[in-house]
């Protein structure tokens, strides 16, 4: 992936350092290779790269790491915005 | 499918790993788009070889394109498939819906009866999966470790031969030109309804001149537009994603912009009318094409949801602004 960076310095991805226990769950399923792991304990390599997904904070055991999930689907967001203007549900978009 | 074999839990149907012509054909209609919402097969588990107590348990969700994915890859082991209920949609998408979650898998598990019906308590899951699983809560919830898979099935095979592990490339997700190309026809049929729509004002708008409405110029100039507007989409929905990693800019509206004003010039050229309606006709091609674009972010596995909004915050009031401006250009000119 390295052809492909989407726009840097947005993402919602915290790591706390101190809860983080080192079981490297969030190394093994970042789809962006973010996480390596360092002494034991999770370090963010590739800050930059990361979709959020949501994969690592919902599987890190202790919450050690955070981030707001969701879809980068531009037509997704649209419907959302609509549906908030027109207090309708959210429409089941493309996927 | 290729008969059952008995287990402690009853039989279990064995699936062939070949595809046949028509699991071929089907999933080139629903490449395209057809048939898209209703492609299933029935959850449960299944079985690949003649898989033992002892054999691996391999998880997936019940899309019939992934689980053909899946199935294809495993020719030669003897595996156990444990099918969960994702309404029919990819694993990536069902788990960032919460339809592949802990408690489907979970509940997959036990209504199946998979622990009577291996000796082991370990299930490898997609690693794509993990968005909507938490392997530490699955533990407790039905005595099942996770341990997450690779990202793709093909590399299934060589993961199971390491003893469950897999290395660096296994686990990054990739968008190759195969990849993107196949993404191509459904762009396109989503466009459906909103495309004959535009298409059709396209026809009646052109015709409005100084005479009301003239037949000859809806035709004429409406056949201009409905072609800048194809042009956008060709540029907005076929070219961007081929050229996708080539093309500058880290945003996809400006990607679209640049595709969809080279399009637009060559049909402007094309039909080569007066500098005015020459300018309305690109313009069109251009915000068409850099919306098109812009909606590709979905399609893509690497745009983050804060930073497509960013983006759409600061491009729709520029497409917005273009397409307006060519609008009124394009209904102004015929009375300069």
């Amino acid at each position: 992936m390295k052809d492909y960076r989407y726009l840097d310095g947005v993402a919602t991805l915290r790591l706390d350092a101190d809860a983080c226990i080192g079981c490297g769950m969030c190394v093994a399923v970042c789809p962006h290779r973010v996480f390596a792991l360092r002494d034991h304990k999770a370090v963010i390599i590739d800050f930059d790269a990361c979709m959020e997904c949501g994969a690592c904070g919902r599987n890190c055991p202790v919450s050690a790491v955070d981030v707001r999930p969701g879809v980068g689907c531009a037509s997704y967001i649209m419907g959302v915005w609509l549906a908030r203007l027109t207090g309708d549900r959210v429409k089941p978009g493309c996927c | 499918m290729d008969g059952f074999l008995d287990t402690p839990a009853g039989p279990v149907p064995r699936v062939r790993t070949r595809l046949s012509a028509r699991d071929r054909f089907q999933t080139a209609t629903v490449r395209i788009g057809f048939g898209r919402n209703d492609f299933k097969v029935v959850p449960g588990l299944y079985c690949v070889g003649s898989p033992s107590a002892a054999s691996p348990v391999i998880v997936t969700g019940n899309y019939k394109l992934t689980f053909d994915a899946v199935r294809r890859e495993l020719c030669g082991l003897d595996v156990w498939l444990l099918v969960a209920d994702t309404r029919g949609i990819n694993i990536w998408c069902a788990a960032g819906k919460e339809l592949f979650s802990t408690d489907e898998v979970a509940f997959s598990v036990t209504r199946t009866r998979l622990a009577e019906v291996v000796s082991h308590r370990t299930l490898i899951l997609p690693q794509l999966g993990a968005t909507g699983v938490a392997a530490h809560v699955l533990r407790r919830s039905c005595g099942f470790s996770a341990v997450y898979g690779p990202v793709r099935a093909s590399d299934l095979p060589a993961f199971i031969k390491a003893d469950n592990t897999a290395d660096e490339a296994m686990r990054a997700v990739t968008f190759t030109l195969r990849e993107r190309a196949e993404l191509i026809p459904v762009e396109l049929y989503l466009l459906g309804k909103p495309l004959v729509v535009a298409l059709l004002a396209c026809f009646l708008l052109s015709g409005i001149g100084p005479d009301i409405f003239s037949p000859g110029a809806a035709w004429s100039r409406g056949l201009a537009a409905a072609c800048a507007t194809l042009a956008g989409i060709a540029a907005g929905c076929v070219a961007v994603p081929l050229l996708l990693p080539r093309l500058p800019w880290r945003h996809f509206s400006p990607k679209g912009a640049l595709l969809g004003a080279a399009a637009g010039m060559i049909n402007a050229l094309a039909f080569a009318p007066g500098l005015l309606e020459g300018t309305a006709l690109v313009l069109w091609s251009t915000a068409v094409a850099s919306y098109l674009a812009m909606n590709f972010t979905g399609s893509t596995p690497y745009t983050s949801p804060t930073g497509v909004e960013k983006e759409m915050r600061r491009a729709i009031p520029i497409q917005a602004g273009a397409a307006l401006i060519a609008l009124s250009v394009w209904l102004a000119a015929p009375f300069a």
